[in-house]
C-alpha cells in the first residue's frame, strides 16, 4: 500500500516537474529550430522544417558578427575576473583563518556589507571615469573582482580552518618562506573549493547583465547577455532568432552543469547546515 | 625592536637569521583591499554624499534631503519601494515553503531523484535575461502558451504581464521559478545533515510522519531556512535583470521596484535622484534584513 502511494508520488512528480520545469527549455529548443512565420504564432508545435543552421548563421552573422565579439568579451571577462577572485579571496582568507588580529572583526563586517549592500550606481560610474576605466573591459573584470570577493573569501576562510595550522609549522621549519607556505603548500590544498568557486563565480560572471549594462555601455562592447537585450528590439517579430540567441548563451552553463553540478551545489548550500 | 624579537623567538632556536617574517603577511590583504576599497567602499560612501546633490557627473549643486523628499512625494517612486517590499516577501516566502516540500521529496526514497534534482535545479545556472524573455513570451496573453493551454480546460487566463494589478505577482512566479532549486538543494543539504538519532528516538516514542517533520525535521534545518530566507530576501530586495526583461516596470509604473527606478532615473539623467534610489535600497535593506538575521539566530540558539 504506502509501496504503491509513494510509487504514485514519484510518478506524479515526474510529470509535474517535466511540465513545469522542461517544457520552457524545450520552447526555447523548438522555436530556434522554426522559421520566421511558424515561430511567429508562439506554439508549441513541432517545427515545419530544420531551420537552426540558418538561424545560427544568421543570429551570428547580425550587427557586424557581434554576437562573436561578446563571446569573445565574455569569455575573456570570465576568465580574467576569476583568475584574480580566486587568487585574492584565497590570500585573504588564508590569513584571515590563521591570524588574530584587531582587525578581523572589521573585515568580516566589510565582507559582510559587500554581500548586502547594493552597489552605488552613478557613483561607480562617476569613479571609473576618473580613473579611466569606464567602458574598458578591464575595468569591468576588476568591477566583478570587487563584487565577488566577499562570497568567495567565506568559502575560502571556511575551508582553511579546517587545514590544521601544524602543516604551516612544518613548513616553516624546513625553512620555507611565507610565499612558499601559501603558494606551495596552502593553495595546492585547497584544490576542492578553488574548483567551486571557479564554477560558482563563472557562472555569476557570465550571466551577469546588470553590470555590464552600467560599466561597459556601447555595441562594441556588448557581452552575451547585452547581446539578447540589444536584439530584443531588433527580433522583434523574429522569434526564431530570439530563441536560438537564448539557447546559444544558455550552452555554457549546460557545459558547466553536465561537469560540474556537484561542485556548484556544494558552493551554493556551504554555510546553510552552519548557518 | 621588541616586535623583531618577538618574531626570532618564534624560531626554531639557533637558527642563523633573527628576522623572520610571519608566514600569514599582513600584505596579503592589499590586493582584494585595494579592489574592494576603490571600487565597491569608496562609490558606497560617496553615494551618501551625492545623493544630498543635483548631479551631472561634472558638478554637482548641494540641494539637502530634496532628492529623498522627491523619493517619498512622487506617487509613482513611493509604489517602486512598496513593489520591491511586496516582490521580495512573495518571492522569499514562496521560496522558503516550496524549497522546503522539494526538499522532502527529494530526501525521501522517490523515484529518479536525481533526475528531479538536477532539472529542479538547473534554472539556477540560466541567463536571467533568457528566462525573462522566455517566459514573457509564454504569458503572453492571447497567443502565449499558458493561457492557450488553459483555454484547453475552458479556463480564461489572466493578462499576466499586461494586467497591472498581475504584473508584479507574474515576474516573482518567474524568480520562484528560477530559484526555488538553490532553496531546495540548500534544505536537501540542511536536512541530510540532521543526525539519525533523531528519528530513531522519535520512531521509538511512536512518532507520526507528520509529527516527525513537525518536532524534528522542521526545527532542526532553521540554519538552512535562515540561509534560504537571507538570500531571497537581499536577492528580491535587489532585483532588477528579471523586471527589465519581462515588464520594464510596466505597465505603467505597476512592476516598478527600486533597483528598476535607479535605471530609469540614471538613464534620464538625474543622476543625484538615482544615487538617492541607492540610498534608499540601502537603507531599506539594512533595516529589514538586519534585525531579520537576528531574529532568526536568536531562535536557532533557544532550540
Amino acid at each position: 500500500m504506502t509501496k504503491l502511494s509513494s510509487r504514485l508520488i514519484g510518478v506524479a512528480a515526474i510529470l509535474v516537474s517535466a511540465v513545469v520545469f522542461l517544457v520552457p527549455f524545450a520552447f526555447i529548443i523548438i522555436t530556434a529550430f522554426k522559421d520566421k512565420q511558424q515561430a511567429a504564432l508562439l506554439d508549441f508545435t513541432w517545427p515545419n522544417g530544420f531551420h537552426l543552421w540558418s538561424n545560427i548563421v544568421e543570429v551570428v552573422t547580425t550587427r557586424n558578427w557581434m554576437m562573436v565579439t561578446a563571446f569573445i568579451n565574455s569569455t575573456i571577462l570570465t576568465v580574467a575576473s576569476v583568475t584574480l577572485l580566486v587568487i585574492f579571496a584565497a590570500m585573504v582568507g588564508f590569513v584571515l583563518a590563521r591570524r588574530k588580529t584587531r582587525f578581523n572583526g572589521l573585515i568580516e563586517f566589510l565582507i559582510l556589507a559587500g554581500l548586502m549592500i547594493p552597489p552605488a550606481v552613478v557613483p561607480t560610474i562617476w569613479l571609473l571615469q576618473g580613473i579611466g576605466l569606464f567602458g574598458k573591459l578591464h575595468g569591468l573584470i576588476l568591477i566583478e573582482v570587487a563584487y565577488g570577493l566577499p562570497f568567495s573569501i567565506i568559502l575560502y576562510r571556511a575551508f582553511i580552518a579546517t587545514i590544521p595550522r601544524e602543516l604551516d609549522e612544518a613548513a616553516i621549519i624546513d625553512g620555507a618562506r611565507p610565499l612558499d607556505v601559501f603558494f606551495r603548500v596552502i593553495l595546492p590544498l585547497l584544490w576542492p573549493v578553488t574548483v567551486t568557486n571557479i564554477v560558482v563565480q563563472s557562472v555569476g560572471v557570465f550571466n551577469d547583465f546588470t553590470n555590464p549594462l552600467y560599466y561597459l555601455p556601447g555595441n562594441a562592447n556588448a557581452t552575451v547577455q547585452l547581446t539578447l537585450y540589444n536584439f530584443q528590439s531588433q527580433f522583434n517579430t523574429s522569434y526564431n532568432l530570439l530563441f536560438t540567441n537564448i539557447l546559444l548563451i544558455t550552452i555554457p552553463p549546460l557545459l558547466v552543469f553536465l561537469f560540474f553540478n556537484r561542485h556548484i551545489v556544494a558552493g551554493m548550500t556551504a554555510g546553510a547546515v552552519k548557518g | 625592536m621588541t616586535a623583531l624579537s618577538e618574531a626570532g623567538a618564534a624560531v626554531s632556536p639557533g637558527a642563523p637569521r633573527a628576522i623572520r617574517r610571519s608566514p600569514y603577511p599582513g600584505w596579503f590583504f592589499l590586493p582584494a583591499a585595494l579592489i574592494y576599497g576603490i571600487l565597491f567602499l569608496v562609490p558606497t560612501l560617496a553615494s551618501l554624499y551625492f545623493s544630498l546633490t543635483r548631479w551631472t557627473l561634472f558638478n554637482s549643486t548641494f540641494i539637502g534631503l530634496d532628492n529623498f523628499a522627491q523619493f517619498f512625494r512622487e506617487p509613482f517612486l513611493i509604489q517602486g519601494l512598496v513593489n520591491t517590499v511586496i516582490y521580495a516577501v512573495v518571492t522569499s516566502g514562496l521560496k522558503v515553503v516550496l524549497g522546503m516540500m522539494l526538499a522532502l521529496l527529494l530526501t525521501s526514497a522517490v523515484m529518479a531523484r536525481g533526475y528531479l534534482r538536477s532539472v529542479v535545479f538547473f534554472p539556477v545556472l540560466v541567463s536571467t535575461v533568457g528566462v525573462g524573455i522566455t517566459f514573457t513570451v509564454l504569458m503572453h496573453p492571447t497567443q502565449g502558451m499558458i493561457n492557450e493551454t488553459l483555454a484547453l480546460f475552458g479556463i480564461k487566463g489572466p493578462g499576466w504581464l499586461v494586467d497591472p494589478k498581475l504584473a508584479l505577482l507574474s515576474v516573482a512566479l518567474v524568480d520562484v521559478w528560477k530559484g526555488v532549486g538553490l532553496a531546495t538543494v540548500i534544505y536537501i543539504a540542511g536536512i541530510v545533515a540532521i543526525p539519525k538519532d533523531y528519528y530513531e528516538a522519535a520512531r521509538i516514542d511512536g512518532a507520526t510522519k507528520w509529527q516527525n517533520f513537525l518536532y524534528v525535521t522542521l526545527p532542526l534545518s532553521r540554519p538552512a531556512t535562515a540561509t534560504v530566507i537571507t538570500l531571497s530576501f537581499i536577492g528580491g530586495l535587489r532585483t532588477f535583470d528579471l523586471i527589465w526583461a519581462m515588464t520594464r516596470g510596466g505597465p505603467g509604473f505597476s512592476s516598478d521596484t527600486i533597483a528598476s527606478v535607479i535605471y530609469k532615473q540614471y538613464q534620464a539623467g538625474f543622476y543625484g535622484l538615482s544615487t538617492a534610489g541607492n540610498v534608499v535600497l540601502f537603507v531599506l535593506i539594512a533595516i529589514l534584513v538586519v534585525p531579520l538575521t537576528m531574529l532568526l539566530n536568536r531562535r536557532q540558539g533557544h532550540e
